[in-house]
């Protein structure tokens, strides 16, 4: 009997509009997703929605039946961020997702979820992180599916393995905001210029090959990555989670076509041509299968020829 | 009073090694010829014999050696990680840098006396994590990465029991290293899984009307007119097109360079300075180490009257990339 793979929404990476937020959760509070990751991981300016609030959102949301994961940033520097990280560490309800060591250091000894920008490259590394607590990690990014076979193999009892199956890649983290940047402005005075860019700010090559999108300090694929052809072999692995990234528009709509691909109603080559359309710009999987991460080696549109 | 701080020299080869002992290094650090290391380069570093070789020249000459183990392992090439950790105990380096949590874990169980630093690809950017490595693996020292302010490494020091160490010169990281994987979207291969960024297995120089281009992983980095001086195609320091704008969107082509910051770094309790570039010739390793060494000495006599000489920047403008420098993140107005 093959195990039951769940949903998760990861936390939203842009910096959209106070109303949007709150109406984009009431949106996903009927959605078929399991788990919901809440909060800010990329910037610590972006205070539109602030701790508070992002805990009344987790209540409204646990009330629908969601399990609720309160995200942290990714890149901790000042200690006024390392100050909000240690009061949603210590909120007392919610599960925690660490995206940095120090994120770790907080929560050991207690239930916690790494996200996929904390380093779990062998399971070495998971057996460890599962005796200080961990209860579920997100699979790296870069690694391929070979490397989670392996993995999965020696994961340790009671940690479950999730993997990011939908959405633009974070590939990198910076103390120099790119958004602020590309205005002429510094970090400092920036404006809050990422309002403006609810999918990030595309960069693209010199012959416009559509390449990279920025996101304050964070830089992401401009590509989608898309694993919906792979989730049978999600299920052989034993894969428990499978994560969707939001994105500004359509976000419940990919919720129910993996939805619907998971529970057999629809086709996966169906669903893979569905979330095609609903992309800012095309997709991506070559990590998975071992390659360059912007490959697309099960996508009828590669990305290089693209324009 | 706070103690001096060390000059850490990145060691390629052989000869590299000798001009950074020669030259004024307190420590020098190296890697083995494989993706043990980050910077896992054709060509470069060192074999078993040249490595028993370079030791012998350094531990005679009363200077440290270091030894970078500070990729990621996954399952399949673990074997040859754990066999890297045998080999440096057994060398009895001063130090293994590494990064990987199940690396730290076996070299500290496994040797308990020997001493490990947390490289900068363990991406510990505050003192929260620093402690996480401290009380798990016992780390001595830690390298910082390249995105702290000034301010925020004085804050870290301040608030650990672990020695600091901080990049003074070289190439610059723009992104918090360990955790960048840009070089593998283009190209499959990057610093965590493989011990090099924008590998030059994958890069195409390319004449064209336009001029020449360089391409990383089939990308077009960027495009150089005749008589331009090319550089090599690193992903983060290409020309990229944004909101109609052509730029270099993440960095310019450029050195790290933090001479004029020494006497706040040494005040802070900075522990070590380290320069980058094992890639890089016996020549330039001796050139900066001779400069870094002289600046070291000239901050740890007088802190208040020292000032970066203008020979010294004139000799590291000549190394570096672009041959330009700045300061990077340590000044607020570059992030």
């Amino acid at each position: 009997m093959s195990n039951q793979l769940r949903l998760s929404l990861g936390p939203i990476l842009y910096y959209w509009a106070r109303d949007d937020v709150f109406e984009f959760y009431r949106r996903i509070a009927d959605t078929a997703v399991d788990i919901v990751y809440l909060g800010e991981t990329v910037c610590s300016k972006r205070n539109l929605v602030r701790t508070d609030d992002w805990l009344e959102v987790a209540e409204h949301l646990a009330a629908a039946g969601k399990e609720v994961v309160l995200s942290t940033l990714a890149l901790l520097e000042a200690e006024s961020e390392l100050i909000r990280l240690r009061r949603i560490c210590d909120n007392g309800e919610f599960l925690v997702e660490a995206n940095d060591m120090g994120a770790v250091q907080l929560m050991r000894g207690r239930p916690f979820v790494t996200g996929h920008s904390v380093n779990i490259y062998n399971e070495y590394t998971l057996r460890l992180l599962a005796q200080e607590g961990l209860k579920r990690w997100v699979f790296p990014i870069e690694l391929p599916a070979e490397t989670l076979v392996e993995m999965q193999a020696a994961c340790p009892a009671g940690v479950e393995t999730e993997v990011l199956v939908y959405g633009r890649l974070p590939l990198a983290y910076s103390a120099r905001c790119f958004t602020a940047r590309a205005h002429n402005l510094p970090k400092d005075d920036c404006q809050y210029r990422c309002l403006d860019y609810p999918d990030g700010l595309m960069l693209t090559a010199q012959d416009d090959t559509r390449f990279l999108v920025l996101n304050g300090i964070q830089t992401q694929s401009a590509h989608t990555c898309n694993l919906v052809l792979e989730l049978e072999r999600m299920r052989q692995l034993q894969v428990d989670v499978l994560r969707i990234s939001p994105q500004a528009r359509h976000t419940d709509r990919i919720i129910e076509i993996f939805h619907r691909c998971i529970n057999g109603g629809l086709a996966l080559e169906e669903g893979r041509q569905q979330l095609e359309c609903l992309m800012p710009v095309g997709g991506c999987d070559g990590y998975w299968h071992g390659g360059a991460g912007m490959l697309a080696t099960q996508s009828h549109a590669p990305v290089m020829t693209e324009n | 009073m706070n103690k001096a701080m060390d000059l850490v020299s990145p060691a390629g080869n052989l000869p590299s090694l000798k001009a950074a002992v020669d030259n004024g290094a307190n420590a020098v650090y190296f890697g083995f010829k494989d993706d043990t290391n980050a910077r896992h380069f054709a060509g470069l570093n060192f074999s078993p014999v040249k490595i028993a070789e370079g030791i012998r020249y350094a531990r005679q000459r009363g200077v440290k050696v270091f030894l970078a183990l500070n990729t990621y392992p996954q399952p399949s090439g673990w074997q040859r990680w754990q066999r890297a950790v045998d080999q440096a105990a057994e060398l009895e380096v001063d130090a293994v840098i590494a990064a990987d949590l199940g690396l730290l874990d076996y070299a500290a169980n496994r040797y308990p006396t020997l001493n490990l630093h947390l490289s900068v690809q363990g991406s510990a950017t505050n003192y929260e994590a620093l402690t996480f490595y401290r009380e798990r693996f016992g780390i001595r020292r830690a390298v910082l990465p390249r995105v702290l302010s000034l301010s925020q490494v004085e804050h870290v020091v301040s608030n650990t029991e672990v020695e600091i160490e901080v990049f003074g010169f070289g190439s610059l990281c723009v992104m918090v290293e360990g955790r960048c994987i840009l070089s593998s979207y283009a190209t499959g291969l990057s610093p965590n899984t493989f011990g090099a960024c924008s590998p030059a297995s994958h890069v195409e120089w390319r004449e064209t009307a336009a001029g020449l281009q360089t391409r990383l992983g089939g990308v077009l980095i960027e495009t150089y007119r005749s008589g331009e001086n090319a550089g090599y195609p690193t992903l983060c320091k290409g020309s990229f097109c944004v909101a109609g704008n052509r730029y270099h969107a993440l960095e310019e082509p450029t050195s790290l360079n933090t001479l004029e910051l020494l006497p706040s770094l040494q005040r802070a309790g900075v522990r070590a300075i380290k320069i980058e570039g094992r890639q890089r010739s016996p020549v330039y390793v001796a050139q900066v180490t001779r400069v870094w060494r002289a600046a070291l000495d000239a901050c740890r006599e007088d802190p208040e009257n020292y000032r970066p000489q203008a020979d010294w920047m004139a000799e590291l403008g000549k190394v570096s990339e672009g041959t330009q420098t700045t300061l990077g993140a340590y000044s607020r107005p570059w992030q």
